[in-house]
């Protein structure tokens, strides 16, 4: 299974490269357009099969290294 | 007094840090290869500035996370001396030894020049040789050098003098307009909360002889060598 790891920045945390996309879409003449944040996507191939003991792997993983937990947020998604 | 310079893949100023630590000690430091998971008895471990690991993932994330951290992070707590210059200071937050994070510049730019640092907490192991609110001038090399914590952390840190240098003007004076990078509350250095551990994005290694300008960064490692001598 595949495991899809979102990392984004924690609300109240700057983002100054969300900003600079927003002033570029602004600048391209994208209306309607709210605060824009960046954030990453990491894909994992896992070997598990059981979606819950890979949610707990894929969370100590996350904890220990993908996400830095003083300014990151992350959500854990699974496709087979 | 016996120091060691740790070296990662990336690493690129290591030499300078050795330069600046000879000329204050009088020998020169043990430069240490990441991959070793043993360090020989040292005062003072430094992890010097640079690229490690290329910035992936996030600046001194993957470095934080290298065989000899385990064991920087166990001398650090055993109150070992721990110096970390810009990566040095990225990995250092990473691993868990100083809070906060060091985040994109404001700018979103790369910034290379000289800042004021105005000296802000006093601390026995490390700033013996400069005053309380003394000016220094140093330069910075960093890209991500933001410094974040939450409101609790930044008030914690000052309230028990836990911030090292702040950002400000030749007078001393602190402002939005100065800080270089968008640093919470103008912090371009920390110290863990015994003491023994700083980090800072700053090179003072960069300003110690008559050559380079400027010599206000060797009060740090004059300051290093008398305390732990």
């Amino acid at each position: 299974m595949k495991a899809i790891v979102h990392v984004t920045l924690k609300n109240g945390v700057l983002d100054p490269q969300g900003k600079a996309i927003e002033h570029a879409l602004d600048g391209l003449g994208f209306d309607g357009v709210g605060e824009v944040r960046q954030g990453k996507v990491i894909e994992l191939e896992l070997d598990a099969s059981d979606r819950d003991a890979a949610r707990t792997q894929v969370t100590d993983m996350c904890e220990k290294l993908l996400a830095n937990t003083v300014i990151e947020d992350y959500s854990i998604d699974f496709t087979d | 007094m016996k120091a060691g310079v740790i070296v990662f893949p990336g690493s690129n100023r290591e030499m300078d840090m050795v330069d600046a630590l000879t000329q204050s000690m009088g020998t020169a430091p043990e430069l240490i290869w990441h991959r070793e998971t043993e360090l020989p008895d040292l005062d003072l471990i430094v992890l010097p500035g640079g690229f490690s690991y290329g910035d992936y993932l996030r600046s001194g994330a993957m470095a934080a996370r290298s065989p000899v951290m385990k064991e920087v992070i166990h001398k650090a707590n055993d109150g070992v001396a721990v110096l970390g210059v810009c990566n040095g200071f990225q990995m250092l937050t990473e691993a868990g030894l100083l809070p906060g994070a060091l985040m994109r510049n404001r700018s979103l730019k790369f910034i290379c020049r000289d800042v004021y640092l105005k000296v802000d907490g006093e601390n026995r192991t490390f700033s013996g040789k400069y005053n309380n609110g003394q000016v220094i001038r140093i330069p910075v090399a960093h890209h991500d050098g933001n410094y974040f914590a939450d409101d609790e952390t930044l008030d914690r840190l000052e309230g028990e003098g836990h911030v090292a240098y702040r950002y400000c003007d030749a007078d001393g004076e602190t402002s939005d307009r100065i800080n270089p990078n968008g640093s919470a509350r103008h912090i371009a250095g920390v110290y863990n909360q015994r003491g023994n551990v700083l980090g800072m994005m700053p090179h003072p290694e960069d300003h110690v002889e008559a050559l380079q300008g400027c010599t206000d960064g060797r009060g740090l490692f004059d300051g290093l060598v008398e305390a732990l001598s």
